[in-house]
């Protein structure tokens, strides 16, 4: 018999698709594991809805818990609550910011009312990954993925990419 | 897993879970472990046909932003662009699941997006519009974000769980789209006296569309009744706010247009598309038609 602490550990290690220097753990996504009989219950919460890498997450959950001898295992998605960068853990800011991608800052509160309109790009004070400087522009908010806006450090002049508040 | 190079991850037989036409049924379900039960109150059909309407929306929107890949005027706009588009399929692949799932066909998302005809298709005609100049995609754009946004936000407190939730994640990523679109619309309309004048135009061309987005369809008024939809009329008011917003800023005035006609008194909610939505569709349909049950 198995302890249900194993299969989370395991579930632990599998990393994000698109940002393989975090794991599920670190990225919040990972949200229960649950074993029972030697089935095992994944609970996942979906990073952005279109996000493509949720499928390969799912087959990727299954693989490597199949290889640590769960052959059967259910991943199940939560949508509620939504997910959002907030759950990124310290651990996981630290291996953004050493990748080079700048972390999310406090995603800001949502006031009453419709949501605001931004007609001027809003200026957020994001750290350069690369020198540490704090002048950096943001360059667009959509980025190689849809987790990404792209910056500009206008001390080391280097572009680098940022994982917007979500 | 990770590879060496692009190809090389293409050409993993082992992988099974990358998504196009012929790859669901393989596991691939975006509702995998969402329990959608129907809400009490509420006819399952009706539950579905309002999903279809929003997914609809969501699908023909996104094909029509796919059409601009790599002719956009930059890079970063081809990045944006995309990055709208894939938000907006990810969007239409739930919303159309969960309406195989209230309906009691357990129809899946390739089955409604590929092998349905035309006049099942519940999206409003502002969407399948024809491609124009890029002033144009970014009228398109606004209008549609700036509907969406609004709807999406008010529908993140249905009484149906799963559309909540879909909506609460939508509101997020809408509201990056509306503002990307609304910056450009002020860039154009506040630019040099061509820009302006071509923003202008395009605004003029989308216009006649925009009252169909606030008419409300019997199955809209059943479900805002029942807590689990919106009712489209409710959201005039926030529209034309964010939308003069934009325009004083663009020095652009809202255009003065007749709206584009119904077809006995039907429109894109009731299956009646403009002359487009075939040719969109033909497309869009190819490979699912050419290939029926193909699977890889």
């Amino acid at each position: 018999m198995t302890a249900p602490a194993d299969a989370r550990a395991v579930a632990e290690t599998v990393t994000d698709p698109e940002l393989p220097m975090l794991t599920l753990a670190d990225l919040g996504v990972l949200r229960e594991v649950s074993e029972q009989d030697g089935r095992v219950t994944v609970l996942i919460t979906p990073t952005y809805t279109g996000c493509p890498a949720l499928d390969v997450m799912r087959a990727d959950l299954v693989r490597a818990l199949g290889s640590a001898g769960y052959p059967e295992v259910e991943v199940r998605t939560v949508l509620r609550p939504a997910w959002t960068t907030d759950w990124i853990s310290a651990a996981g800011r630290h291996k953004l910011a050493a990748a080079g991608i700048a972390p999310p800052g406090t995603v800001p509160r949502r006031t009453t009312g419709p949501v605001p309109l931004t007609l001027v790009a809003p200026v957020r004070r994001v750290t350069c990954p690369h020198c540490g400087g704090t002048d950096t522009e943001l360059l667009s908010e959509f980025g190689a993925t849809a987790c990404r806006a792209l910056y500009r450090c206008r001390a080391c002049r280097e572009p680098f990419e940022q994982f917007k508040e979500h | 897993m990770s590879f060496d190079n692009a190809y090389e991850s293409l050409a993993d037989a082992t992988e099974d879970a990358r998504w196009a036409f012929g790859t669901t049924g393989q596991g691939v379900d975006p509702l995998s472990g969402v329990d959608t039960t129907v809400p009490a109150g509420v006819e399952g059909a009706d539950l579905a046909a309002y999903c279809l309407m929003l997914g609809d929306d969501a699908l023909i929107m996104s094909h029509r932003l796919q059409e601009w890949s790599t002719n956009l005027p930059e890079l970063e706009d081809e990045v944006a662009v995309a990055n709208i588009a894939l938000d907006l399929l990810g969007q239409a692949r739930l919303l159309l699941t969960r309406a195989g799932r209230a309906d009691g066909t357990d129809r899946g998302e390739d089955d409604y997006a590929y092998l349905r005809a035309e006049p099942d298709f519940r999206n409003v005609r502002l969407v399948e519009a024809q491609r124009g100049d890029f002033a144009q995609l970014s009228a398109v754009l606004l209008v549609f974000s700036t509907w969406r946004l609004a709807l999406l936000d008010r529908l993140a407190d249905s009484a149906d769980p799963v559309l909540a939730a879909i909506a609460a994640k939508g509101v997020k990523e809408v509201a990056y789209h509306r503002d990307y679109a609304a910056r450009w619309v002020v860039r154009l309309g506040d630019g040099t006296e061509l820009s302006a004048e071509r923003m202008g135009a395009g605004l003029a061309e989308v216009w006649p569309l925009v009252p169909e987005l606030f008419a409300t369809h019997p199955v809209e008024r059943r479900l805002a009744e029942a807590g689990v939809g919106v009712d489209p009329a409710t959201l005039r008011a926030e529209f034309d706010q964010v939308v003069a917003e934009v325009l004083v800023a663009a020095m652009l005035t809202v255009p003065d247009a007749p709206e584009l006609a119904r077809v006995g008194g039907r429109a894109g909610r009731d299956g009646v598309h403009t002359e487009v939505m075939g040719f969109l569709l033909a497309e869009l349909q190819s490979v699912a038609r050419a290939y029926p049950g193909a699977t890889w």
